[in-house]
């Protein structure tokens, strides 16, 4: 009995644990430190993730493709929202952020340290090609809710930033 | 009374959200340049995200079944309780840029107060704003500068930004009856306690930009008991539109 529950929450927490950002197909939902647990209660797993930020239209997909992964696995899926403690960059793993860098996506430096006056940031992101903190803000914003994009002075490629929050 | 008072603070801070997302999502597509064509949309989203916490977390509390869309799409003029300077429209650049300012110095400061509310909603929902309101004031006070310190063009325009938009300001630290009860239940923060902090940040950045810190007039209020300018009707008609005309539509 004990070790049929155990396998079960451990499957459902496999299936779960595999889901990942559509926006970032590269990194699974754990990595990015969303997924917070998963339980399973009479057949039904119950995954409880963090929402990132807000309004992300990425949210959405993912608690769908969580429903879906669980049901692939033979379970009812429900996924519920957990909003403390709230989920800020500093929960990506540091398997996550090496994939980030793979993928030429500089990861985010330390949570909220890094805007501070107008025009200047604490913290220069590094260049995920060539390593150098030479680097310039080119716009804040960028093509998803979670990127700034910024362009390396040493090596003079622009790459995207994992904006810290 | 607790309750009822909690819902309708909560729907006044998430109409402030809903709107001014609103507003700024007009601008996507009709930026000046590609940046703030990325910029302003992602703003947007960031209020909109927000709103639709706040107006869940208002119809759980208010234990009436209303969802947000049935908040921010099947509500009327006067059921909006968003104050004024949000609903102020894009007249140019520079009211887009000082009205973003004004407010995202108001809710950073808000947010840092609310961190130890006693609803974790609330709670939640600050410790995310915090950080995300700093993107905000950074990216409009840059522009502020810009602007104030810019062309004799931008100056002036910056400088009537400043003379309009001056009128609204006030009603953003007043609370209403219910907010006053939220204040005193320790779930919500005090609207007057930040006037101080944020007096002195708009002035620092007016500084920076050479522009004029508005003189004390008489405030504009009204938003928060529902009697709002004419602008905010034509911005439901556009918002509500589609759900109106094909009531319950889903995509
Ligand atoms: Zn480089």
């Amino acid at each position: 009995m004990v070790n049929s529950v155990s396998e079960a929450q451990y499957r459902a927490h496999q299936a779960a644990a595999s889901v990942t950002d559509p926006e970032l197909p590269f990194i699974t939902v754990e990595e990015l430190g969303i997924l917070r647990a998963v339980r399973v209660e009479k057949g039904i797993a119950v995954a409880r993730i963090a929402p990132t930020y807000s309004g992300c239209p990425a949210q959405a997909v993912i608690e769908l493709s969580l429903v879906t992964a669980l049901n692939q696995a033979g379970f009812e899926g429900r996924v519920e929202r957990q909003l403390e403690p709230a989920w800020t960059t500093d929960w990506i793993t540091p398997e996550g952020c090496r994939k980030l860098r793979r993928h030429g996506i500089s990861p985010p430096v330390q949570a909220g340290k890094t805007v501070c006056g107008l025009f200047e940031s604490a913290a220069n992101p590094e260049c995920p090609l060539c390593g150098s903190q030479q680097s310039e803000r080119v716009s804040e914003f960028g093509s998803t809710a979670c990127k700034a994009v910024y362009r390396c002075r040493s090596c003079a490629e622009p790459f995207e930033y994992f904006k810290p929050i | 009374m607790g309750c009822a008072a909690f819902a309708r603070a909560l729907l006044e801070l998430a109409d402030d959200h809903l709107i001014l997302g609103h507003r700024l999502s007009e601008c996507c597509g009709h930026a000046p340049i590609l940046e703030e064509d990325l910029a302003m949309p992602n703003l947007a989203l960031d209020l909109i995200g927000r709103a639709r916490e706040l107006y869940s977390r208002a119809g759980e509390v208010e234990g009436l079944g209303r969802s947000e869309d049935e908040f921010a799409y099947l509500r009327s003029e006067r059921e909006f309780l968003n104050c004024l300077l949000v609903e102020r429209p894009n007249r140019d650049f520079a009211h887009i840029m000082l009205r973003q300012f004004y407010f995202s110095n108001f809710m950073e400061l808000y947010w840092l107060r609310a961190a130890d509310s006693r609803d974790a909603t609330v709670r939640g929902a600050a410790a995310k704003s915090v950080n995300e309101m700093k993107y905000h004031i950074r990216h409009s006070g840059e522009w502020i500068v810009r602007l104030g310190d810019g062309t004799g063009e931008s100056a002036r325009r910056a400088a009537e930004a400043v003379g309009e938009l001056q009128f609204y300001i006030d009603e953003l630290f007043i609370p209403s009856a219910s907010a006053e009860i939220c204040f005193e239940t320790g779930l919500l923060p005090d609207r007057r306690s930040m006037r101080e902090e944020w007096d002195q940040r708009v002035e620092r950045v007016f500084t920076m930009a050479k522009l004029d810190f508005p003189e004390p007039v008489p405030a504009l209020t009204g938003g928060r008991t529902g009697r709002h300018d004419e602008c905010l009707g034509h911005l439901l008609a556009e918002m509500q539109h589609l759900q109106r005309v094909y009531p319950g539509a889903e995509w």
